[in-house]
């Protein structure tokens, strides 16, 4: 390593070479940052011909929102979605990693990715890294043994259930369940009535839409709006969002500044030709 | 005291109609001592792509010159200038590859689209989750202050100078109530065929 400036070529894989400068800088009293955790409501359950997904929209940086829609349902396969929550990072790149190995398993062995495999690969992932990659994922299906619905956790334990939730709002999302769930859920039109809803939705859809609401008003690290996934034999329908549960409301007074209101020092305009295709010449590292 | 709060700094990046803004604080300190009122915190990565850089000031140049490198690398293989959105990818990537020993940074991108010339701006957290949205972004040490700011002052379609006005009012008065950020703010409104660059009057202590 020579130079202020030694870039080495990424090697694949986590790089720990900066972790003996952290702990040092943790043990001289320097707190480390917390990195975004979506303190969420995610929940799934089976009905009759497939599986529901859903989830909350909101990511939390401590007690401040950091964002208020972002989608916590994760694409894994074309039959395949995945809700995540925990470490926002963790549940984004474990999630990416696994369907791109999905996919790659699929052009290798030619068939539709079964979701015991994403399990497998998911769970073996996790306790590879023993919990330190926080991500608690609701794993949801259809393949040629029919739907599947799994959550795993940051050590790489796994649940097969036929409802689920977690997050920091499963509990008000199981308690919404544990009321209304009822085995081979139908597509009979029954809407309940809570909040808005949308015209006649499947039971199924319903239902965990208000779980996932129960979330959002009851649990503070949940909030936003309601994405759902539903996945049936045939067909993959991602509805985002599904419900605005939290419409914001409209601002009244005008804060508006006058151009030239704010003082500046000094202005410089650099202006360019309009052509997408040119390359900008590689200026040296150091001059 | 947290590690982010170490040197103090500020950036937030605004999407107006057919442009965006992004700006920050000129602030080096160490804790409460202020060492430079013209450190670089936003670093141009291509004509109308910028990306700001919060948290520790080592880092900040680590990250940046890395930036720079794997920029040019990618102009240079693929003849073309980078995506705000890959270029996105590709910061999120580095942090997340250090997800057990990051970088003390916030980015905040800024930038238009090379063909389209659509607005995009984006953060992530220091271990790269990316955070992509349609109004406002933030980062640093005040990044309560700027939050209350944007959420007043922002408002869609805003044009150019507007947009300069917004973006400068809702960083200076969020420093203000910030001891570790301040000391002079810069601003870059990135249009179409053009950056203006401005550097604000701002209070000094």
């Amino acid at each position: 390593m020579a130079g202020a400036v030694s870039v080495e070529m990424p090697r694949g894989g986590f790089s720990f070479e900066l972790c003996k400068r952290n702990a040092a800088l943790a043990a001289a009293g320097m707190k480390p940052p917390t990195p975004v955790k979506t303190g969420t409501t995610i929940a799934g359950l089976i009905f009759k011909d497939g599986v529901v997904l859903g989830a909350d929209t909101r990511a939390t940086e401590g007690s401040v929102v950091a964002d208020k829609n972002c989608a916590k349902i994760h694409y894994m396969a074309k039959n395949i979605y995945c809700c995540g929550a925990g470490t926002a990072a963790d549940t984004e790149y474990t999630t990416l990693q696994i369907s791109s190995e999905l996919e790659l398993h699929r052009l290798e062995t030619g068939r539709k990715p079964r979701v015991g495999t994403a399990l497998r690969m998911l769970k073996q992932h996790l306790f590879h890294y023993q919990g330190h990659i926080g991500a608690y994922l609701v794993l949801g299906g259809v393949d040629i043994t029919g739907p599947n619905l799994y959550t795993v956790h940051a050590h790489g334990s796994t649940d097969k259930l036929p409802y689920v939730s977690m997050g920091s709002g499963s509990l008000a999302a199981m308690a919404t369940f544990e009321d209304r769930f009822r085995p081979n859920m139908d597509v009979s039109v029954k809407t309940f009535k809570f909040g808005i809803s949308r015209k006649s939705e499947k039971e199924a859809v319903q239902l965990v839409r208000d779980a996932i609401v129960a979330g959002i008003f009851n649990d503070l690290g949940s909030g936003s709006n309601v994405d759902i996934c539903i996945i049936t034999a045939d067909k993959t329908e991602y509805i985002r969002p599904f419900d605005v549960a939290n419409e914001k409301g409209e601002r009244t007074g005008d804060y508006r500044y006058a151009r030239g209101t704010t003082a500046v020092l000094e202005t410089s305009v650099r202006k360019f030709e309009v052509t997408s295709e040119t390359v900008t010449s590689a200026e040296p590292m150091e001059s | 005291m947290s590690i982010m709060e170490y040197n103090g700094s500020a950036v937030v990046a605004m999407v107006g109609r057919g442009c965006v803004a992004i700006a920050a604080d000129r602030r080096l300190g160490i804790q409460a001592q202020t060492v430079s009122t013209d450190f670089q915190k936003i670093f141009q990565m291509n004509d109308t792509l910028y990306v700001g850089l919060p948290g520790l000031a080592t880092d900040i140049l680590t990250v940046s010159n890395q930036l720079r490198f794997y920029v040019n690398l990618y102009q240079l293989r693929e003849n073309r200038q980078i995506q705000p959105n890959t270029f996105m990818h590709l910061t999120s990537n580095i942090l997340y590859s250090r997800r057990f020993g990051p970088f003390f940074v916030e980015p905040v991108v800024a930038g238009l689209d090379t063909k389209t010339h659509q607005p995009y701006i984006a953060t992530m957290d220091l271990i790269g989750c990316p955070m992509e949205t349609k109004d406002f972004v933030v980062g640093g040490t005040c990044t309560e202050q700027l939050y209350g700011m944007c959420e007043s002052l922002w408002r869609p379609d805003m044009e150019p100078d507007d947009l300069f006005e917004t973006i400068s009012q809702a960083i200076l008065n969020a420093v203000d109530r910030d001891a570790l950020s301040g000391w002079g703010a810069v601003v870059h409104v990135i249009e179409r065929e053009k950056v203006t660059t401005r550097t604000l009057k701002a209070r000094m202590d």
